[in-house]
């Protein structure tokens, strides 16, 4: 028996969500933008440029330093953007450190976390489907510690290939790093399983969560990683903040990673004693309106409903899957239509070079990232230079998936194919 | 008709001069783009005095790499090592005739990039403004 399972509904029309996004009336070449760039960044709402505005305007001033009214009303809403993503994540507040960026966030585990615990001969595994930001870290911890690099294989879907997945684990490494979407493939990883695994094997898990946060209902317990890392601009926040939750045993443990003020308990002309997490690793001045503004954006998206989010996602992707099937020459790669795609298709389109793919798609206003996608090893893996991604958030509609095709085939017609 | 990709833009993107492997070759050098990854090998056998008897160049590109390449590599017989190193982004630019925008900069620039580097014997610098490295380092290096 078939069950009619209705998809979450978004809680406002489309129309009235886009109008919350001043950016997407902007005109490109006298045509309105449809952008579908998300994977690089997504576009903020008014309620996060508001919120931005008014802290810059009316509570700004350092944090945790003054005893001051504004310096105590700038501290309040910067822990409290705290509060507000620890309980989006379903994580302790003191589990949630504030970072530039994933890339940030990554580089702080390998440096406080991978220094401590990675030494000559021990392994850290990554899969071919990370992000540059998921791979340098770790390349640079096992030089440093004489460690070996390991490379989970995926599969010609674009999958996790789970035999090789047993086999890097088998061989004992000390953590693996994968992504909870893949940035290129749209690939959803089976996170809780791959961390069950990990463990199994005594592996720590960290995941990058830059792509995923934007469009799946995170809870770290669910989940089942060791560290997480997301980016706030992804979420339709600002740049310049990103978010590291990690297990409170575990931050507890670990030393500083970057020297300043407010990382510090006590410094003494003999000793300094670290402060207390999550703190240890928020050195200097942090990024505080951007944290803010982040909290914002979590808010926003809570109000709207990641299920909705992802469900109108969805509903896009395989629209659009459908379409570029009409397209002749044009190879998507990554998993079918299914339960781990998300949002993000890359393609490739024979004849014409990703480069110009995007050039002659900005000239119709549709916005698409062509390139490596800070992939290369995965760009090898798949057999292609590059490739062309649309990548979809919330706001984006079937009318622009319409009209990314219809510049696929002008691309075809220029390039006289 | 399109100004970017006009028709002779075209024809040096879907058929490449000089394109292809070359086994007996006096200089070589393989580089790429960093924003897409695109990669270009050049190889060339010199005369017996020192000046580009035969080019070659392989790899993947976009339509602008590729037929900035192309154009490139039929302009290079006779020249000599430093006449080869002379040689600039104005002339590139020339001889492809459009408009570059700053974002193809590069995809205009690797051809040469990956020549000068073979002249050179290592990476040349890229000769596209705001980048580091400025050609007139070349020059006090005593290139």
């Amino acid at each position: 028996m078939q069950t009619a399972t209705s998809a979450p509904a978004l809680p406002r029309s489309l129309a009235e969500i886009r109008a919350e996004f001043p950016i997407l009336s902007r005109q490109v070449h006298e045509q309105p933008i449809a952008y579908l760039d998300n994977g690089g960044t997504a576009q903020k709402p008014l309620a996060v440029l508001e919120t931005l505005d008014r802290f810059n305007r009316t509570s700004n001033a350092n944090v945790h330093r003054g005893v001051h009214t504004l310096s105590e009303e700038a501290t309040r809403l910067y822990e409290g953007a705290r509060a507000t993503v620890a309980r989006h994540i379903g994580a302790e507040q003191r589990e949630v450190v504030f970072t530039r960026n994933v890339t940030g966030a990554i580089n702080l585990v390998a440096g406080a976390w991978g220094r401590a615990n990675v030494g000559a001969g021990d392994r850290v595994a990554v899969t071919e489907m990370e992000h540059h930001s998921n791979v340098v870290p770790w390349y640079l911890l096992a030089r440093e510690a004489g460690a070996e690099l390991d490379w989970v294989s995926i599969t010609d879907d674009g999958r996790i290939d789970q035999d090789s997945l047993a086999a890097t684990l088998e061989r004992g490494p000390k953590l693996l790093a994968v992504a909870h979407v893949s940035n290129v493939l749209g690939t959803i990883n089976p996170i809780p399983e791959i961390a069950r695994l990990a463990h199994d094997a005594g592996a720590l898990l960290l995941v990058d969560g830059a792509q995923a946060a934007p469009k799946l209902h995170l809870d770290v317990a669910e989940l089942g990683a060791d560290f997480y890392g997301f980016t706030g601009h992804k979420l339709y926040g600002p740049t310049g903040v990103g978010v590291l939750w990690g297990r409170r045993e575990l931050l507890e443990e670990m030393g500083p990673y970057e020297g300043g003020g407010s990382m510090i308990h006590k410094v003494t002309k003999e000793t300094i004693t670290w402060a207390d997490v999550p703190a240890r690793f928020e050195a200097g001045t942090p990024p505080i309106a951007e944290a803010v503004g982040l909290a914002a954006a979590v808010d926003w998206v809570e109000e709207l409903g990641l299920d909705g989010v992802h469900a109108h996602e969805t509903e896009l992707t395989d629209y659009a899957l459908e379409r570029l099937a009409e397209v002749p020459g044009l190879r998507v790669f990554g998993p079918p239509p299914g339960d781990d795609r998300a949002g993000i298709l890359s393609f490739e389109l024979e004849g014409v070079h990703a480069h110009d793919v995007s050039e002659i798609l900005d000239r119709h206003a549709v916005a698409v990232r062509a390139g490596h996608h800070c992939a290369q090893v995965l760009m090898e893996r798949l057999g292609v230079a590059a490739t062309t991604r649309a990548s979809f958030a919330v706001y984006n509609t079937r009318e622009e998936v319409d009209r990314l095709i219809d510049g696929l085939l002008d691309a075809r017609r220029v390039f006289q194919l | 008709m399109d100004q970017l990709y006009r028709e002779q833009i075209l024809e040096h993107y879907k058929r490449p001069h000089n394109f292809g492997p070359l086994e007996d070759f006096d200089l070589e050098f393989e580089d790429s783009n960093p924003f897409c990854g695109d990669e270009q090998h050049v190889r060339i056998k010199l005369s017996d005095d020192d000046r580009v008897a035969e080019v070659r160049f392989e790899g993947s590109g976009c339509a602008i790499s590729t037929a900035a390449t192309s154009l490139l590599s039929d302009e290079l017989e006779g020249l000599s090592r430093e006449e080869l190193l002379r040689l600039d982004k104005d002339f590139v630019l020339e001889l492809l005739g459009i408009e570059i925008s700053a974002t193809r900069m590069k995809c205009a620039l690797l051809g040469l990039k990956v020549v000068k580097g073979a002249g050179l014997g290592q990476p040349a610098d890229w000769e596209d403004e705001g980048e580091e490295g400025d050609p007139a380092e070349f020059q006090s290096s005593g290139i």
